[in-house]
């Protein structure tokens, strides 16, 4: 699909930085005119994705998250968020619901909010190198009235 | 996260304030376990009407309140969610194991 802008962000893994991230993806979509429920899921999937990276693929030192963002063709959204951690090593597994390795902090409903709450879900992952997980969203155009 | 509590009898009622997400999570927890120790309640309502955004760290919040309430003999119930963590709250089933309001 033709890009149609994009925009690289590259933070650390501390937790003050989840809500960056989704103020971050809330200010980049804003550009597509989302309804506040489509904003909702952005900000939602990005927070669930960014807090995975923090709890599990750097679980005790801090890394480097790499955040892109696109907008697509046809009004898609799409976000993907890397990380150089410890990989997932059963990635069905993890994506099951109230499946967590994270203790009583953490629901297990990571993955399955982000796959709801967007159009398509892609995590891509290697024990020891890392893992990607890419969201495509489309955002529905709304009628602007005549110009 | 802030908190205001109300309490009356047996019932404790939390309003919770501000973004429910993990960076806050652990210290809303310890903060509504000490509340729940403090005033040993039969009815806790958990008040969402002031939290502006929540991802599934609230679930776990939740379910650790419910948890604590159960050993307690009492139960807890969720009120004034807005759309944003409704949502997040309907798609992990909740309101299907806590009274929702």
């Amino acid at each position: 699909m033709k890009v149609e802008n994009y925009v690289v962000l590259e933070f650390l893994s501390r937790s003050s930085n989840e809500s960056f991230a989704r103020m971050a993806a809330a200010g980049f979509v804003a550009q597509l005119d989302p309804t506040l429920d489509e904003l909702g899921d952005i900000k939602t999937a990005v927070s669930e994705a960014v807090t995975n990276v923090i709890v599990h693929a750097y679980p005790d030192k801090l890394g480097k998250i790499v955040m892109k963002m696109k907008i697509l063709e046809d009004h898609v959204l799409e976000i993907s968020i890397r990380d150089w951690g410890c990989g997932i090593p059963d990635v069905n597994k993890a994506m099951e619901p109230l499946f967590t390795t994270g203790g009583e902090e953490r629901s297990g409903m990571g993955f399955t909010i982000m796959e709801s709450f967007t159009d398509r879900l892609r995590v891509k992952s290697a024990v020891g190198k890392g893992t990607t997980v890419s969201m495509r969203k489309r955002i529905s155009q709304r009628l602007t009235g005549m110009r | 996260m802030k908190v205001q509590t109300k309490k009356e009898g047996r019932s404790l009622a939390i309003l919770l304030i501000g973004e429910l997400d993990h960076h806050g999570a652990k210290g809303l927890m310890q903060r509504l376990d000490q509340e729940i120790e403090a005033s040993l309640p039969l009815q806790l309502t958990l008040d969402f009407g002031g939290v502006s955004f929540m991802d599934s760290s609230g679930i776990a919040v939740v379910m650790r309140c419910r948890q604590r309430m159960r050993e307690l003999g009492g139960s807890v119930k969720l009120c004034k969610a807005a759309q944003q963590p409704r949502k997040v709250l309907e798609a992990a089933g909740i309101q299907r194991i806590v009274e929702m309001e």
